[in-house]
């Protein structure tokens, strides 16, 4: 934000970096190499809706287009929209483990959709889930405004396994453009999709 | 560059430049009148400027760089950690996020009264806090407590303690000097009468220019404060893309106010410009001098209040939700321009 916008109180929205949500696919055969984590198949958008017909509006329309494919090859699942209870929506889509791209694919068609009728800044995260044999949960998140990714490991409770996490962050330092800031890292506890 | 719906407000941006336009000028006119009148008579008053301006300034910048400590040690108020508060926490979390700012730290107050404030000097070092009272006995569901605290997070975005700080400085130089001077009138002035040999003297001069500074940069740096709060209100509504809920959030809060005692209302005094509501509807000002005269009726104390009306806020929510609720075909308010 600039001096003056600073100065005379007027922030404005901040839009969503999208591009490097491609990176995944190929991070994830780092991760699987590297720490046996493979992915779940199953991933989500999470955004904060706007009050008012017009989004609802775009957002049954997402629905719809990623429906349209469901239950064909390689189309997954349908979506499920879940209202979490800050008021934040997710969509989840569900393919099978080795269908990475394809997931990657449809999250950004919500991406898109949103940032199409300008509610772009709505994006909060995309998250993307991943087991090891030891079954233990693993998401990569991805923070829209950053255009960054941090893992979030939660164990049971409101626990999250952080030397997992630092351990993950230093396997994919050369994939993805990892969230320096820790700081930053916030756990999202029982998020739709892990 | 993608596209955005969401319009600026001109006109709210035209009022602020003003306003710190009028401050500006006020202040300018003020060093030169000193200048003018200690070049004129070249008397002791020099000393009595020299001294103000370092205790003001001095002042300013220690409430500045203390001020989380000093905002939280006046509330009462606890840093709570995420274990301590975790909804609180998750909900600034997902704010942050959204706005991409750095998280501040999130402070609980014991304070019946439900209110908020940001505080702090830059955005490393501000704290959020919220009072018990907005927690547990305003009634807000999660919606609208994320409402109010969107509220303060774009106060802090928008540095605001730091543009107060600096918009108050003047005041409290003006302030400082109607004090001194009064006082050196007191104890020394029939010293200094002799010295001007029967001509007014210099420290009254120097009183009267920093009544009418004081008086006339007190009532802008209150302009500014209500502009500011209209500004933060906006960004925090376009953040959540919840307009209505902020404004219930408002509606409630204020409700709330009108059953607490004196006692706290007079304690939150000091912290009432940063306040989500403003805690007392009538201030007298912390330097001396322009007093809030009562019984004005409800236009002096609009002149004289940190906030604006609920009314005025409540109207420009409804101007955002509409905005917000247009249609995507020709709603869009194509680029924004910069």
């Amino acid at each position: 934000m600039g001096f003056l916008d600073t100065l005379l109180g007027r922030s404005k929205p901040v839009q969503p970096k999208l591009d490097d949500l491609f990176a995944l696919p190929s991070a994830a055969i780092t991760l699987q190499a590297s720490t046996g984590f493979t992915p779940t198949g199953s991933g989500s958008v999470c955004f904060r809706s706007v009050e008012g017909k017009t989004f609802s509006d775009v957002e049954s329309d997402v629905r719809d287009l990623l429906n349209m494919d469901a239950g064909k090859p390689g189309g997954g699942l349908p979506v499920e929209v879940t209202r979490d209870s800050y008021g934040y929506t997710w969509l989840v889509s569900s393919h099978l483990s080795d269908e990475l791209d394809a997931l990657v694919t449809d999250l950004h068609a919500v991406n898109s959709a949103l940032v199409d009728n300008g509610f772009g800044p709505q994006l909060l995260c995309t998250l993307v889930a991943f087991r090891d044999e030891r079954e233990r949960r693993l998401a990569l998140v991805y923070l829209y405004k950053r255009g960054t990714f941090y893992p979030f490991a939660p164990l049971s409770g409101q626990e999250r396994d952080n030397a997992l996490e630092i351990q993950i962050k230093n396997v994919l330092a050369d994939d993805l453009k990892i969230e320096q800031d820790l700081t930053r890292w916030f756990p999202v506890w029982g998020a739709p999709g892990m | 560059m993608a596209r955005t719906r969401y319009a600026p407000d001109r006109g709210l941006t035209v009022r602020m430049t003003v306003t710190m336009f009028l401050l500006g000028l006020v202040f300018v006119a003020f060093v030169a009148a000193l200048i003018g009148i200690m070049t004129a008579v070249h008397a002791s008053g020099a000393a009595i400027v020299l001294v103000a301006l370092i205790f003001g300034g001095g002042s300013a910048i220690a409430s500045l760089f203390y001020s989380d400590k000093i905002a939280l040690a006046a509330a009462g108020a606890k840093v709570v950690t995420p274990r301590e508060a975790p909804e609180l926490h998750a909900i600034v979390d997902r704010l942050c996020a959204l706005a991409d700012m750095d998280k501040p730290r999130v402070a609980i107050a014991p304070t019946v009264m439900p209110n908020a404030f940001a505080t702090g000097r830059n955005s490393k070092n501000s704290v959020l806090c919220v009072t018990e009272g907005l927690l547990y006995r305003s009634k807000l569901d999660t919606e609208e407590l994320e409402g109010v605290l969107a509220h303060e997070l774009s106060h802090v975005a928008h540095k605001d303690v730091q543009v107060m700080t600096v918009a108050s400085l003047l005041a409290i130089v003006a302030g400082l000097l109607v004090r001194f001077a009064f006082y050196s009138e007191l104890f020394g002035g029939g010293r200094r009468s002799n010295d001007n040999q029967g001509g007014i003297p210099v420290v009254l001069i120097i009183m009267a220019v920093s009544v009418v500074v004081y008086a006339v940069s007190f009532l802008l740096i209150r302009v500014l404060s209500r502009y500011r709060e209209l500004a933060a209100d906006r960004s925090g509504a376009l953040l959540t893309g919840q307009p209505s809920k902020l404004a219930s959030a408002l509606t409630k809060v204020s409700q709330g106010m009108a059953y607490i005692p004196n006692e706290d209302l007079r304690a939150a005094e000091p912290l009432n410009a940063f306040y989500f509501a403003p805690a007392m509807k009538l201030t007298g000002g912390g330097g001396g001098g322009a007093g809030g005269g009562r019984g004005g009726g409800k236009s002096l104390s609009q002149l004289f209040s940190t906030h604006p009306s609920l009314e005025k806020r409540l109207e420009q929510l409804a101007k955002i939700q509409r905005q917000l609720g247009q249609p995507t075909a020709g709603g869009l308010s194509a680029g924004s321009g910069d």
